[in-house]
């Protein structure tokens, strides 16, 4: 008997999807790869030298370099969530890519496993289309830095299974405008990425460290970029590692109720 | 083997709906096989369990000697499906549907090249190559489709309404293809709701209603068991009905035509116009239409 939480039987053929995926974002790699790499300017020039102007320094690190690693992390929370929450839905739902893909020998736990893999790793070509720009500014420190690519394919798959278990419960895809702008948005400015945490009230620092999945990514890539090293990052990686496992899980387990009947 | 697909028993339940009812038939290797069935009649549900896309509710199902839900991967390996719902690929040209398709069959790339170009031949789309699905017309899709369902080489097709919604000569194309893949050994199991195309393409076939095989047979045999061989189809009037009472000819009412069955249309003609003045007086061959009209009391085009 198959329930939410069994772990689900996914084999290599997954890379199948993945590759389908990647072929797709090849053959339209400018529209692709130019949305990071302008963004990773508009953030620098606007927050970065605009208010970084007015702020100066926060805890003795200049303002720009406070924030260029909360701009990758966004980044990466963002590539992964709305591929696999707008962009597999598409496939999913208007396509019905995954109900061709499923006649073949793959099984449904193969393609979404496929999906997570892309989105986890559109996060990670965000990230390595903005590291030259920040390098350029000279507001992150190398080679230290270079570790936010591995950091970005984690977070991509936390991000990207947190996605699918909303892809896999929604009625259609206007609903998916929900977890966006209740989730993300929050997320966006309240997980020590423009002001450090400790700005906010305790109790909801607590809150924010236990339940907002950005914190841990912007804390690592801010040890990576300064870079700060400290025994914490362990803590956040412990955390990122679980919640990844248990909402691709989840996701996978929620997509087979939704699609196999 | 004989036996390339063996339903005993099937079943499958959408929560309180009924899809399919109890069905058993076994399909025999290098046969075309016909699910014909007005919508609603559970032929969908049959196919998804047949290419392991829906776990049965009951029964015993094996495809190629093993069940669905335990080997789905051998299985599908072996089978080409064509969905009655059309799920081409718009990221991809035609081409690219048939070569993406490949590899989720292991295909080698340089192999699923050659078998693209066969293929795309095989269906008259080679001028279509390079073009995106969105550009095709719905022939051409479900042309394409059927080159995609070919890919691997199946042993067994299963094809949901091929020719759904398609103008004569994109139906008498795949027609023609289909009688060609039989010739080179392959089993094909078809669902349609087309009685034409059922009587024209099947070895044996299956007339399903609410879930369950009204009846199992040849076209032919069907039609000579349920109906007789020719209709004499004569214009309704009082006077008609009176003179067929009288003469003990049994008939049935189709619209504003009476409708005799028999096994010569030539004594019942004779008949009709000796003793019963009949208005307008049409003979024809009988059809699975009406072994269908027969059944079930009803058309089978709602
Ligand atoms: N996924 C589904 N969920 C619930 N009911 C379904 C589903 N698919 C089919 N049905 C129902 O099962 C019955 C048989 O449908 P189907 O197999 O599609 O028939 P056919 O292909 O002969 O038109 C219909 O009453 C249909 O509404
Ligand atoms: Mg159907």
């Amino acid at each position: 008997m198959k329930t939410l939480w069994s772990v689900p039987p996914v084999t290599r053929r997954a890379a199948k999807v993945w590759l389908r995926n990647l072929h797709v974002f090849v053959k339209t790699w400018k529209v692709n790869f130019f949305p990071p790499f302008v963004e990773a300017f508009l953030y620098l020039f606007a927050i970065g030298l605009g208010i970084g102007t007015y702020v100066g320094q926060i805890d003795g690190i200049p303002y720009v370099n406070f924030i260029a690693p909360a701009i990758l992390a966004i980044s990466i929370m963002n590539s992964a969530f709305f591929e696999c929450t707008y962009g597999s839905y598409v496939r999913m739902y208007y396509q019905k890519s995954f109900d061709a893909i499923i006649a073949t020998p793959l099984s449904i736990e193969d393609v979404i496993a496929g999906e997570l893999l892309w989105g986890a790793t559109r996060s990670v070509i965000s990230v390595a289309a903005m590291l030259p720009v920040f390098a350029v500014f000279g507001v992150i420190s190398f080679p230290m830095a270079l570790f936010i690519i591995p950091l970005a394919f984690l977070g991509g798959l936390m991000f990207a299974g947190i996605a699918m278990c909303f892809t896999a419960i929604t009625p259609g895809i206007d609903t998916l405008n929900y977890p966006a702008f209740l989730f993300i948005t929050p997320m966006v400015l309240f997980s020590g990425t423009f002001f450090p945490l400790a700005l906010l009230p305790l109790f909801f620092q607590y809150i924010v460290v236990a339940i907002l999945p950005l914190t841990h990514i912007v804390a690592i890539a801010r040890m990576f970029t300064l870079p700060a090293l400290s025994p914490v990052l362990l803590l956040h990686l412990t955390w990122i590692v679980g919640v990844t496992i248990i909402f691709c899980v989840l996701s996978i387990n929620l997509m087979r109720k939704r699609l196999i009947t | 083997m004989n036996e390339i697909i063996e339903a005993r028993n099937l079943t499958k339940n959408y929560n309180d709906v009924v899809a399919v009812d109890g069905i058993s038939f076994t399909v025999r290797t290098g046969e075309v096989f016909g699910f014909l069935g007005p919508n609603g009649a559970g032929k969908t549900t049959t196919m998804k369990m047949i290419s392991c896309l829906s776990p049965r509710t009951g029964g015993s199902l094996t495809v190629f000697g093993m069940d669905p839900e335990e080997h789905p991967t051998v299985i599908k390996a072996k089978m080409g499906v064509v969905p009655q719902e059309t799920n081409l690929d718009p990221d991809f040209s035609c081409a690219g549907n048939l070569t993406t398709y490949a590899r989720y069959f292991d295909i080698p790339a340089a192999e699923a090249k050659a078998r693209a170009d066969t293929l795309l031949a095989f269906v008259q789309l080679e001028e279509k190559r390079d073009v995106l699905i969105d550009k095709l017309s719905g022939g051409m899709k479900r042309r394409l489709i059927l080159a995609r369902a070919l890919i691997n080489n199946p042993a067994l097709l299963i094809l949901d309404e091929p020719t759904i919604g398609l103008d004569p000569q994109a139906r008498h194309l795949i027609w023609e293809r289909l009688k060609l893949l039989q010739a080179q050994g392959n089993t094909i199991v078809l669902t349609t709701h087309y009685l034409d195309e059922a009587a024209r393409l099947c070895d044996r076939l299956v007339i399903m209603d609410k879930g369950k095989i009204l009846v199992l047979g040849t076209p032919a045999d069907l039609v000579k068991q349920y109906v007789g061989s020719e209709i004499v189809e004569v214009e309704m009037t009082d006077e008609v009905l009176a003179c067929l009472a009288d003469l003990k000819i049994s008939y049935e009412h189709a619209g504003d035509m009476v409708q005799i069955a028999t096994e010569s249309a030539r004594d019942i003609v004779k008949a009709l116009l000796d003793h019963c003045k009949p208005k307008r007086v049409i003979t024809r061959q009988a059809t699975l239409e009406d072994v269908f009209l027969k059944l079930t009391g009803r058309t089978l085009k709602e």
